[in-house]
């Protein structure tokens, strides 16, 4: 039976708590806090994460599909999957697309990702969502928006978590939307979006699946669903007749936040990282209707355990000083103007590069041995030419060789960390140090690669690899 | 392979004061430079048969133009060199080989940058993203500070220093430094400094403090130079300069890049400097000179340009430091004129101004009798351009012309 082969997730090692976002307000907020994508970070640079987490153990060869969900992609027109893709130096001829403007857009992906697999059109196909939304300062949802992603390797062999059937509603139910033009999501009055929607359009989809498959709601051993926030989530698991202390997985309201198409999602991984052989899981998510899934953990879920996933990356943070930092990290305040030149980029730089920026592929000299980077077409340790082999780095981990810290580069999060690598397998590589805490920089600390936006230049964000302190 | 030793002199030099020109165009500089030079010299402009001008100032057309507009020079060759921030050195080598070939008789050579009018500190980009648009445009990489800090972590972790004894060790290089051009009059920056306010200024790029660093500025310098055998035509013996050797070296590059480098030695300095040795007949550095001028654009550069140049022992400079050997009356003399350190660096000038400072120390005209070194003989000009493995190195010997 189809299902799910790998799963993997990410959260950004950013939190903001909501003390912060309401002592900025003067206003009290509920507890917790929420994740927050660093300045150098999109949804596209997360959803690489996940996949990344996710393909571990995996064979990159046998993806024959990507599909990427998103509601907040770094550009409208410009498909992010391909990118994703290529970062994640998945095959060239594979079939790469986003699934946008629902907050559905992970199962819908997980379900084109499924009859892929069942028609044999594919044999494994990935299907990731992430989400950074920039939610209107001083609104309800800048408390509760949070930043992350997940991702799914779709198959039917060594699968770990069989997917008996789904269950699909769609609805012309508007609830939040955002135009084009505007800057920040819309809504109407909660109470009404409560009553008419969120509690019946997915506990319907839910009884449908139940329904089809004549189960009912205590057949389910773990439960993993959208909500707006933990109130509605815990309404809604009463509204679908499921016990909130056994049955109902942690949205992670209070440590993440809601991550929109992410979230459901999110909450499946964390699932499948405490499941048992033999679990039942309800996998739903909400938005223009909903989708439900019911799954069945294998035996081969043993097998993929080893990954960051949410319990991994959930230990893992660093908190934001106070409500500026984020402000400054999602451009909510037009700051000074610049007098450095303006940065640019060149397309056919990119384009002719792609292999190296994207996937960060270096060379290894057939004559010396020597690993380097970037390309070269005469080798910087012994002169030959043109007798190079590619060898991938972005999945290499190093030590610190030295360091610099610039308190006056263009970049948000200051200072900005020039960091010399020695990779531990040969080779050196030069970026710049993120998600680190620059009280714990030093020389021979490891440090691992992690896919960021390097800089915005010509209207475009051009994306290379940084490093970071080994995550978790 | 012939050697440059002394077919070569200066007979007339020209330096601005450096600093922050609000009401002086690049015009002014060259004019200034060069009219001094031409007045020390004794020679006019229409004298000049050929010259050679360096330097980095982007929003200028890239030419020797700007210099025979500026001094209204009539239809003579001019080449415009750069070697960023070592420009100044290629402008005197470059003059001093289309002397030595006969091409020329009489050439000028000048450098000058106006840096002041950006809008910013630092050294500007050029074009941005001009080589790469992600991995190797200017602020990915890095500015000078942060790159050059590199070297700093490095060298403290190399020697075992802590960040703290480190950065107390460069202190006193900076405080040396502005001590030497509170006492030279064309000097930028002539406050002294302790070696407090130094660790206690602001961080621009750690382990570096304002004080560890140079700031850009504006100004211009020049050099009259005719083949050795004319000089008397100018001047007396005792009071023009010889070239003794000039060596450049173009690094390969990709010291970031590459596990063998070690960033606490500059190699173009190492290989220049063998060039230039061998050329000046210089066996003993640090007992030979008379005084060594080295590009000090931070603390950092000065310690490893004097352990590269062979003047101190590698990883030795702290006992230098502490003893006192490189400052006035030490062993040797470093940056006796303030240095990049105390007068800026007008990217394009600081080569030339660093030749005109062992110029007038061997004239005994360095102006303030506190500052005057005796009995000088040789001196030695380092001027780079770049940044920690990536480097482009001139070193450049003058001293006492033969005596026949």
């Amino acid at each position: 039976m189809p299902g799910i082969v790998s799963y993997g997730a990410y959260i950004p090692i950013y939190r903001l708590s909501r003390e912060a976002i309401g002592a900025m307000w003067t206003k009290s907020l509920a507890r917790g806090e929420k994740a927050v994508a660093n300045a150098d970070e999109d949804s596209l640079t997360m959803g690489v994460e996940a996949v990344l987490d996710c393909l571990n153990g995996m064979d990159r060869q046998e993806v024959d599909g990507l599909y990427f969900a998103t509601d907040s992609p770094p550009y409208v027109e410009k498909q992010s999957a391909s990118i994703i893709r290529a970062a994640t130096d998945l095959r060239e001829d594979i079939l790469t697309m986003d699934i946008a403007h629902s907050l559905r857009g992970a199962s819908s992906a997980m379900k084109a990702a499924l009859d892929a697999v069942q028609a044999g059109s594919a044999r494994k196909v990935m299907v990731a969502a992430a989400e950074r939304r920039i939610p209107a300062p001083n609104s309800d949802f800048e408390a509760s928006f949070g930043d992350g992603a997940a991702a799914f390797l779709i198959g039917d062999s060594d699968v770990a978590v069989d997917i008996e059937g789904s269950y699909h509603l769609s609805s012309e139910f508007i609830d939040v939307w955002k135009k084009p033009e505007d800057s920040y999501m819309q809504t109407w009055e909660d109470r009404f979006i409560r009553d008419e929607g969120y509690l019946k359009i997915l506990p319907q989809a839910v009884s449908g699946l139940l329904k089809k498959h004549q189960l009912s709601p205590k057949d389910i051993g773990k439960a993993a669903f959208y909500a707006p926030d933990a109130r509605t989530h815990a309404t809604m698991a009463r509204a679908m007749g499921l016990d909130a202390k056994t049955q109902v997985q942690d949205p992670m309201f209070d440590s993440v936040g809601n991550t929109g198409t992410a979230l459901a999602a999110m909450t499946l991984v964390a699932a499948l990282e405490e499941a048992k052989a033999g679990d039942r899981i309800l996998y739903a998510t909400y938005g223009d209707g909903a989708d439900a899934f019911l799954l069945r953990v294998t035996e081969q879920i043993e097998k993929v355990r080893d990954r960051r996933g949410i319990k991994g990356h959930l230990a893992s943070k660093l908190m934001l000083p106070g409500y500026g930092k984020y402000m400054e990290m999602r451009g909510l305040m037009e700051g000074e103007a610049g007098r450095r030149p303006a940065r640019r980029s060149s397309l056919p730089v990119i384009w002719r590069e792609r292999q190296h920026l994207f996937a960060l592929y270096g060379q290894k000299c057939r004559s010396c041995q020597n690993i380097q980077y970037p390309r070269q077409r005469i080798c910087i340790y012994c002169q030959a030419k043109d007798n190079f082999e590619l060898i991938r780095l972005s999945d290499r981990r190093g030590k610190v060789f030295t360091f610099s810290m610039d308190q006056r580069a263009m970049e948000i999060v200051l200072p900005k960390v020039f960091t010399v690598v020695d990779l531990d397998e040969g080779g050196r590589f030069y970026s710049v140090m993120t998600d680190r805490d620059t009280s714990k920089v030093e020389v021979g600390m490891p440090v691992e690669m992690t896919f960021r936006i390097q800089l915005e230049g010509s209207g475009l964000y051009n994306y290379f690899w940084r490093v970071r302190p080994i995550r978790c | 392979m012939e050697s440059l030793k002394d077919k070569v002199a200066i007979v007339g030099m020209g330096c601005t004061p450096f600093g922050e020109f609000w009401d002086k165009d690049p015009v002014d500089l060259i004019v200034d430079a060069a009219y001094e030079a031409f007045e020390d010299a004794g020679v006019e402009a229409k004298d000049i048969q050929a010259a050679w001008v360096g330097y980095t100032s982007p929003d200028t057309a890239m030419t020797g133009i700007i210099l025979s507009s500026a001094l209204q020079l009539q239809y003579i060759p001019v080449t415009r060199v750069e070697n960023a921030c070592g420009t100044g050195a290629e402008t005197i080598r470059g003059a001093a080989l289309g002397l030595a070939s006969k091409t020329y008789d009489l050439v000028l050579a000048l450098g000058w940058d106006k840096l002041k009018d950006a809008g910013f500190g630092g050294i500007g980009q050029a074009f941005p993203g001009k080589w790469h648009p992600v991995y190797g445009a200017a602020p990915e990489v890095g500015g000078a500070v942060a790159r050059y800090a590199l070297a700093a972590t490095k060298y403290f972790s190399e020697y075992g220093l802590s960040p703290d004894e480190g950065k107390r060790l460069l202190a006193k290089i900076s405080v040396k430094s502005h001590y030497n051009g509170s006492r030279n009059p064309k000097a930028w920056l002539r406050n002294q400094l302790t070696i407090e306010q130094v660790l206690n200024a602001p961080m621009i790029a750690w382990p570096l403090g304002l004080f560890d660093c140079c700031g850009v500025n504006d100004g211009a310098s020049a050099a009259i130079m005719c083949r050795t055998e004319d000089a008397k035509a100018f001047r007396s013996q005792g009071d023009y300069i010889t070239l003794k050797g000039a060596g450049i070296a173009c690094g390969p590059g990709w010291g970031k890049e590459r596990v063998n480098y070690g960033f606490t030695t500059w190699e173009e300095t190492e290989a220049a400097a063998r060039q230039v040795y061998e050329m000046a007949g210089v066996k003993n550095p640090r007992k030979e000179l008379s005084l060594a001028e080295v590009h000090d654009c931070f603390s950092i550069a000065e310690l490893i340009a004097v352990e590269s140049l062979g003047i101190c022992e590698k990883g030795q400079a702290k006992e230098d430091i502490e003893s006192g050997a490189w400052e006035q009356g030490g062993e040797i003399p470093v940056n006796i004129s303030g240095g990049l350190k105390a007068f800026g660096h007008p990217a394009g000038a600081s080569g030339g101004r660093e030749v005109y400072e062992f110029y007038k120390q061997f004239q005994g005209k360095a102006e303030d009798p506190s500052r005057q070194l005796k009995d000088v003989k040789l001196g030695l000009t380092h001027n780079q351009g770049g940044h920690p493995g990536n480097f482009v190195c001139g070193v450049t010997i003058v001293g006492e012309p033969p005596s026949k």
